[in-house]
């Protein structure tokens, strides 16, 4: 009919995870509490947000078996893309798009490879690593899958905050490096406190007959990082910037490689 | 023996001395090299205009303990693996060196 314009009723809801809003839109409401219930504890009811990310579901059934993302830089935006979604992202306009089945882990994925994006422009980056805050400082311990990332988060005593048992967030504060809680978990299928303090050690782990602690420094501390950094654009500049960050951490936080018998006498060791 | 080969460090890498050793990342695949010592000197001097015999003559036989030919047999393995990654460029003429071709770009 002239004169008539169908308008959809969006929902919003605001996902706050390392100081950066970004404002999630969708029709249906049914997927917007699923995101709210999926991030509790980083919603923010703030209107002052970053960016924008509009999300059109698509019918159950469409995705393909694609496991591999693929993020590039194209005409003056990220475009990202695995099985399960397709999403565009434009820096300069602070507006994104995702195309998504009804699966929260897709809206996951497109949060890590926006925040890593993010992160390494400012020095900062997402490292498969778990994290605890304990006596006012953070302590990373880095894997790959199966190195015990959550089978020491499971350890932790009551005194440590849990920032995360799957994906940690880097941030650069001027020559500190601080970790902060994330909503990205693993097997412990439970988000991380909404924490933040500076890093005392990195740990790279590795399971053994008993519990010790090694430093690894020089070229061995920045290959065993940059292992474990996330790392999606092949973009040439991305990689410098990520390198770069990679450097400065080693240069600026211990390195040590924990070897450790799965059980909660290995919390003695970090203090 | 290859006379008069060039050798220069691509634009394409991010580099970091650590020490003695230089850790090297492809920008275009990201993959991670690190060279030890004597690498990381040859790696240093790469600047597209001096050959790497003088290189080596110079930097590598005054330092360590090595017979020259030996030593040039050994930085010719080194740069043509390097080259093969892409991280190194080798020529038989001198080459620009890197940055020299952004910075004659117009303004």
């Amino acid at each position: 009919m002239p004169g008539v314009t169908a308008v959809k009723q969006c929902s919003n809801v605001v996902v706050e995870i390392g100081g950066l809003p970004i404002r999630l839109q969708c029709d249906d409401p049914a997927f917007v509490r699923l995101i709210e219930e999926r991030y509790a504890g980083f919603v923010n009811s703030s209107s002052n947000v970053a960016f924008d990310f509009e999300i059109e579901l698509a019918p159950p059934g469409t995705e393909s078996g694609d496991e591999d993302v693929q993020v590039s830089w194209e005409s003056g935006r990220w475009l990202m893309e695995r099985g399960d979604f397709r999403a565009e992202w434009n820096p300069s306009t602070a507006r994104g798009r995702i195309q998504q089945t009804i699966n929260p882990y897709s809206l996951d994925s497109v949060l890590r490879i926006v925040h890593t994006l993010l992160l390494a422009r400012e020095g900062g980056f997402l490292l498969h690593a778990s994290s605890a805050i304990r006596n006012g400082r953070a302590f990373l311990f880095s894997g790959v899958s199966g190195a015990g990332k959550t089978t020491i988060a499971r350890l932790a005593p009551p005194d440590a905050s849990l920032l995360t048992d799957e994906i940690s967030y880097v941030t650069r504060l001027d020559s500190r490096y601080v970790a902060v809680g994330t909503p990205f978990f693993g097997e412990l299928g439970r988000v991380g406190e909404n924490l933040k303090a500076p890093i005392e050690v990195l740990y790279l782990l590795a399971k053994g007959p008993e519990n010790k602690i090694e430093p690894v420094e020089g070229a061995d501390a920045v290959r065993g990082l940059l292992e474990n950094i996330l790392f999606f654009a092949r973009d040439p500049e991305f990689v410098r910037m990520v390198f770069d960050s990679a450097c400065d951490f080693a240069a600026r936080v211990p390195i040590r490689r924990l070897t450790f018998v799965p059980d909660s006498s290995v919390w003695e060791l970090i203090v | 023996m290859k006379n008069n080969l060039y050798v220069a460090r691509s634009t394409a890498i991010a580099a970091r001395a650590l020490g003695d050793e230089t850790m090297v990342m492809s920008a275009s695949n990201s993959t991670l090299f690190t060279l030890n010592e004597v690498a990381s000197v040859i790696w240093e001097a790469a600047d597209g205009v001096t050959p790497l015999e003088q290189i080596v003559a110079n930097k590598v036989c005054t330092q360590y303990d090595i017979a020259p030919e030996v030593a040039l047999k050994n930085a010719e393995t080194l740069v043509e693996g390097l080259a093969e990654h892409g991280i190194l460029l080798l020529s038989n003429e001198p080459l620009a060196q890197p940055g020299s071709s952004r910075e004659e770009m117009p303004r």
